[in-house]
């Protein structure tokens, strides 16, 4: 047990000490960096306590593809310089709100714990059996039977906002020439050949 | 004293694993440049040993003696560690690649996951090499390439989910057992084909190589590197490369499996099959490499979503429906 709990220990001090460094570097590149680490040392806790699909799914979601767009839209605007005047600025607003939601977000935690240590089979499961099956087809058998509304639902929320997201950013360009793959296999010299007397003095009018 | 002991045994497992892949990783240059110049009527690499065998070994020697530079307006750090995450993830995901039933360092129950979470890490190498560097080129070549990775990693998920709604677990030794009776690639030849142009786009190899187009990105992330910190993004580009095959000779190809499981056939070990599997689809990878001129920018990222994704999407329902008609759903030991 000795070896378990000095990498639990190693992993977590990590993760806070990259978590902390998320909100304390200058450079938000250099956060976006820290968050990344953070994230990586939380899916190795996951594994640790033996959640493994958890861990994994971390892994891929947020590591592999949402920390990707954070580094590529922080690389773009190149926001370093903007996150300085938010601590010099004395008017600035972020502090109160940041505040109020993490606030929120510590009651949310406590409330779930709490109510955890006080009753842990407040939503009981028929279909879970804490035999040796992985714990990648428990998850599974219970996802897809007792909470299939829920999983679905959260799929639908999901869809939704990924409609919305591309309908904010989505506009029709206008002058923008497109490439049609079809016509430009179907076309043959026939169609876009072709030969004409030229008056001198007038040119050809080609339309385009 | 037990710890020790079992840590020593473990650290002489993974110098196993590892020091036979680098030294494969070098042979793999080899045939890659031997192929190429093959394709193009040329002798490719001749000179250095026998056939030119050692011909990675003397680059390798070169790159070590050469002076790293690291550019005045570089991030230092992120400099630094760019080659260092690419090639350790990439060596990092064979612990879990199985060479036959025993052979494998850790056999682990989301093996797949873990394949695919440490190659969509991968992207993370060339971001930082690219943004660091601190310079126009390498900066658009981390750009298109970080783009690139990310799309058609979708669609080889996908692909992954087919072949996983046959096996019925995540365990990649489950994978080729599965495939006992009948390899993927005859059902799922279509995701096979997929899988296998996903793979190129995901490792940067021509066509898809336009991270490093060296006529419009000089060479993309890599321009600032020198010295052994270029050998070893290099080194971690072919260590994902034979990644990747190994990989797809586990999906479709049947891993560790004989073609056909008849006498003079089953005698040759597992391990060979192995090989030679990943040795095939790395002879395909030289091989479009020689012959495939490159996309462009824009035909790759409509090739990654407005087609690959959708028809693996199409694939995937049609595999489901049909292991669900024909009741061949895989049941679980539950």
């Amino acid at each position: 047990m000795l070896a378990h709990s000095v990498f639990f220990y190693f992993f977590s001090v990590i993760a806070i000490f990259s978590s902390l460094m998320v909100i304390t570097s200058r450079n938000t590149v250099n956060s976006v960096f820290f968050l990344i680490l953070d994230f990586i040392s939380v899916g190795c806790l996951f594994i640790m306590v033996g959640a493994e699909f958890l861990g994994m799914i971390i892994l891929i979601v947020y590591v592999g593809a949402v920390a990707v767009l954070f580094l590529f839209v922080v690389m773009m605007l190149n926001v370093a310089e903007q996150k300085q005047s938010w601590f010099i600025g004395k008017k600035s607003t972020h502090i109160p709100i940041g505040l109020i939601v993490s606030v929120l977000i510590l009651l949310e935690l406590l409330v779930v714990v709490g109510g955890w240590k006080y009753k842990d089979d407040l939503m009981s499961s028929s279909t879970l059996n804490l035999s040796n099956i992985s714990n990648t087809h428990q998850l599974g058998l219970v996802m897809y039977t007792d909470y299939i509304l829920y999983f679905q639902l959260a799929g639908i929320i999901l869809l939704l906002s990924m409609i919305g997201a591309i309908l904010l950013t989505f506009r029709q360009r206008k002058g923008v020439k497109k490439q049609s793959y079809f016509n430009q296999i179907s076309r043959n010299p026939s169609s876009s050949v072709e030969l004409r007397d030229v008056e001198s003095n007038k040119g050809v009018k080609i339309d385009d | 004293m037990e710890y020790l002991q079992i840590l020593g045994n473990e650290v002489y497992k993974i110098l196993f694993l590892l020091v036979p892949i680098l030294v494969s990783v070098a042979m793999i240059v080899w045939l890659d440049r031997r192929v190429w110049g093959l394709v193009q009527k040329r002798k490719g690499p001749n000179v250095v040993g026998p056939f030119g065998l050692l011909q990675t070994l003397a680059d390798a020697l070169k790159y070590i003696f050469k002076e790293i530079i690291i550019p005045a307006s570089a991030n230092k750090a992120v400099f630094i560690l760019a080659p260092i995450v690419t090639m350790t993830l990439a060596l990092v995901a064979w612990a879990v690649i199985p060479m036959s039933e025993e052979l494998v360092l850790s056999d682990i129950n989301v093996g797949i996951l873990y394949l695919f979470a440490v190659s969509s890490l991968g992207v993370y190498g060339i971001i930082m090499g690219g943004w660091a560097s601190n310079s126009k080129y390498p900066f658009l070549g981390a750009i298109r390439s970080a783009a690139q990775m990310v799309s058609y990693e979708v669609s080889i998920g996908i692909i992954i989910i087919n072949v996983l709604l046959c096996v019925g677990s995540l365990n990649l030794k489950d994978i080729v057992l599965a495939q006992k009776e009948l390899w993927y690639v005859i059902p799922l030849f279509p995701m096979f084909v997929i899988f296998f142009i996903s793979a190129l786009a995901e490792t940067n190899r021509p066509p898809f190589d336009l991270p490093e187009a060296e006529a419009e990105l000089v060479a993309g992330y890599q321009t600032e590197y020198s010295g052994m910190m270029y050998a070893m993004f290099w080194l971690g580009e072919y260590a994902n490369i034979l990644l990747m095959c190994a990989m797809g000779s586990i999906l479709f190809l049947g891993g560790w499996l004989p073609i056909i499981d008849i006498y003079p056939v089953n005698i040759v070990p597992a391990p060979i099959w192995m090989i030679l599997k990943i040795l095939f689809l790395f002879f395909l990878f030289a091989l479009i490499k020689a012959i495939v001129p490159r996309y462009r920018y824009d035909q790759l990222m409509r090739l990654g979503w407005k087609i690959f994704l959708p028809f693996s999407l199409i694939y995937l329902v049609l595999t489901a429906s049909f292991l669900f008609y024909f009741d061949k759903l895989p049941k679980g030991n539950f």
